[in-house]
């Protein structure tokens, strides 16, 4: 973990603090499953993570892999025939001003007591937010009438504030006359960006903000956000198949397999020393620029069914290391060592004790 | 059909290749783009080789490879198969030709009769170009292509598309080519919505079938790291024109067109001690580029534009052995790139 920030100076110190006050975000056993004709598919099945303050939190995975389902899930927009159906999402934020500060289960609140969370204190930048922009309105009235939606403040602040967000992800002031049309695809993801931000959330959660964009324009917007938190003391939840991208981008990194986590570390842990065989997988499939072209084979096999994920492990049909447990028993994300966790039965005692003479790496 | 076995002429070659779109505007305001501006490329199929055209969104990749699929016609130019226009081949060359110059889409969810059975592709294909002499023989044929290209035949007979991942249908799509073993793939972005971990499956196999079938790719990608990772040779585009061309490792490691080094240096490491720790000029990458006959392309965003660039269109320059640039001062900036290299 120091290895990393020695190497990143543009990044703020983190203080450290207790573990319970560094926590802004505990999502804990979290399943959110569909009702499909043909039965429950569960795409997010049993989900622990937390998010910590002032973190640039990676949640990485294929696609199908329940990621952006878990923070649809977390921000309460699952619509049927989807649902939570079990968790706790714990969210501390300063509940009017800073007169001390409130946990809430965001799965337990009612759609009309989350909804004055949502902007204020949770802002979401969706999957291609930025084709949702109304195309008939000017920038500028799009991004006011949230803040006067959900702040409250009055037309002139409103207006003041939303040029200073433009600002800040680098638009001229010109923009905000402008409507989508006029825009390139790079400018309207930060239009978005600048929306979300408008009302000083704490969490701010991106759900592959990128992924439509010209590497150019995605170097960008990386840049933006990194300010941006710099600059709100902003937490960001980073949601992005890209691996790359996670490591310019996150300080810590969560994946995701089949609607589970598999592997919790910092960045650097993730990339230097992959512990679960998934993980490993996945990094070694890469290809990197900068080194010797050399052939990978990837990750054989096909993602399972959130129909019906595979018993056991859920990575066990395409585990080169798999053995009768894997089988069997469905391995808990648990701590290697600090903030360093794996869901991997590899990990545990049990592992070399159950078939002697079975070895890893 | 004399010409079809000349191997010293390129399978496949678009000369001096523009396509011109009118620009939407009044009667008096409409005026033209050149989607493709002036591109020559030539593929051969002895060696095979992999060519990856490289270029961000907007900048003619598309175009080119409709051109060269013979899906549009191009507005000045020529696309030659075997050194005869395409537009000009008889009944039996241009049989020849689409038997031989077969495309990979993007799309692998759009492609697909979502009614039929996933082999329906692979039998239609028997079919049409009477590759069996009985069912059995196309079954046989069938399985033996999914095999090569790494599917598990009992996974995939019977299935409808939409029971298979993406991957896996780019792949059932591979197999077909398995099937015409054509000279040339023209691969228009194939990997772009397939996941990492399979991304290298598809890879691997058109690696392979350069090497175990002879044939030639064109791979046509926005992502430099999976050109990179396939080789060979590149073409960078740049708003229509091929503004670097020659051998990958050579442009990766020494890029001598700036519009090069600004993809480059945008590509993400994927070493987390290796952050970017400069910012990128976020000016120049929004400034619109122009496409104006006498000029460099890139002049409005170039950080070494001098007067000169705005007044001609820089032809191509000979960096080294297999390295072109369109720029005039590309060895002033290659070097200049070496010595920033060590930096980044």
């Amino acid at each position: 973990m120091n290895s990393t920030k020695a190497n990143t100076p543009a990044r703020p110190q983190q203080k450290v603090a207790p573990d319970s006050e560094r926590r802004l975000l505990q999502i804990k056993d979290t399943r959110v499953w569909y009702t499909t004709v043909a039965g429950e598919a569960k795409v997010v099945d049993g989900v622990n993570v937390t998010i910590n303050r002032n973190e640039v939190f990676g949640l990485a995975g294929e696609s199908g892999c329940g990621k952006s389902t878990l923070v649809e899930g977390v921000l309460r927009l699952i619509k049927s025939p989807g649902y939570i159906k079990s968790g706790q999402a714990l969210f501390t934020y300063p509940k009017d001003g800073n007169a001390g500060e409130t946990t809430v289960n965001l799965f337990e609140l009612g759609l009309g007591e989350i909804r004055p969370l949502r902007w204020q204190h949770i802002a979401y930048v969706p999957q291609g937010a930025m084709n949702s922009l109304n195309p008939v309105m000017r920038i500028s009235d799009q991004i006011t009438d949230a803040i006067l939606e959900h702040g409250n403040s009055t037309k002139a602040d409103a207006t003041k504030n939303m040029l200073h967000r433009l600002e800040m992800v680098g638009l001229p002031p010109s923009v905000a006359r402008m409507y989508p049309h006029e825009l390139s695809g790079g400018m309207k993801q930060r239009v978005t960006i600048a929306a979300a931000v408008t009302l000083r959330p704490e969490l701010l959660i991106a759900d592959e903000p990128t992924t439509a964009l010209d590497v150019n324009v995605q170097r960008v917007i990386l840049q933006e956000l990194l300010d941006i938190r710099k600059e709100l003391n902003l937490t960001i939840v980073y949601v992005s198949h890209d691996m790359a991208v996670h490591a310019e981008l996150a300080d810590r990194l969560g994946i995701m397999y089949a609607g589970a986590m598999m592997e919790v570390g910092t960045t650097s842990q993730i990339f230097k020393d992959p512990l679960h065989p998934y993980t490993q997988g996945l990094i070694r499939s890469i290809p990197d620029i900068s080194k010797e072209r050399v052939r990978v084979e990837g990750i054989p096999g096909l993602a399972p069914s959130p129909l019906a994920w595979p018993t056991g492990c859920r990575f066990h049909p395409r585990c080169q290391f798999a053995k009768d447990v894997c089988r069997r028993v469905e391995p808990l994300l648990t701590e290697t060592k600090p903030g360093r966790q794996v869901a991997c039965h590899i990990y545990t005692d049990a592992w070399n004790e159950k078939s002697p003479g079975g070895t890893v790496q | 059909m004399s010409t079809l076995s000349d191997q010293s002429v390129p399978v496949l070659q678009a000369r001096n290749v523009t396509k011109e779109f009118a620009t939407s505007g009044s009667a008096l305001r409409r005026g033209h783009i050149a989607a493709v501006d002036q591109v020559s490329l030539s593929l051969y199929d002895r060696p095979p080789q992999i060519v990856s055209l490289v270029g961000e969104s907007g900048s003619g990749k598309t175009t080119l490879s409709r051109m060269l699929l013979g899906l549009t016609p191009p507005t000045s130019g020529e696309v030659l198969y075997h050194g005869k226009n395409i537009f000009e081949l008889n009944r039996e060359e241009f049989r020849n030709y689409r038997i031989n110059v077969q495309p990979v889409f993007q799309d692998p969810y759009g492609i697909y009769n979502p009614f039929y059975r996933i082999e329906r592709v692979l039998q239609l294909v028997i079919d049409n170009f009477k590759l069996a002499k009985s069912r059995s023989q196309a079954h046989d044929m069938i399985e033996e292509a999914l095999r090569a290209v790494d599917l598990r035949p009992n996974d995939v007979i019977g299935r409808y598309p939409h029971q298979l991942s993406g991957g896996e249908r780019q792949r059932v799509m591979l197999a077909r080519l398995y099937l015409l073993k054509p000279k040339i793939i023209i691969a228009d972005e194939p990997v772009s919505m397939i996941d990492v971990a399979v991304r290298t499956l598809f890879l691997n196999i058109l690696l392979d079938f350069r090497d175990k079938y002879n044939i030639s790719t064109l791979f046509i990608t926005h992502n430099l790291s999976t050109a990179h990772y396939l080789g060979g040779q590149i073409m960078v585009l740049c708003f229509g024109r091929v503004v670097e061309s020659g051998d990958i490792d050579q442009v990766i490691q020494r890029p001598s067109h700036p519009y090069t080094q600004q993809l480059l240096a945008a590509v993400p490491s994927i070493d987390p001690d290796n952050r970017w720790t400069t910012k990128a000029n976020l000016e120049s990458i929004e400034r619109p580029l122009t496409h104006e006959a006498g000029k460099c392309v890139f002049v409005s965003r170039c950080p070494y534009a001098m007067p000169i660039c705005s007044q001609q269109r820089p032809p191509d320059f000979t960096i080294r052995e297999n390295q072109h640039s369109a720029c005039f001062f590309s060895e002033k900036i290659a070097v200049e790139a070496a010595a920033a290299s060590e930096v980044r």
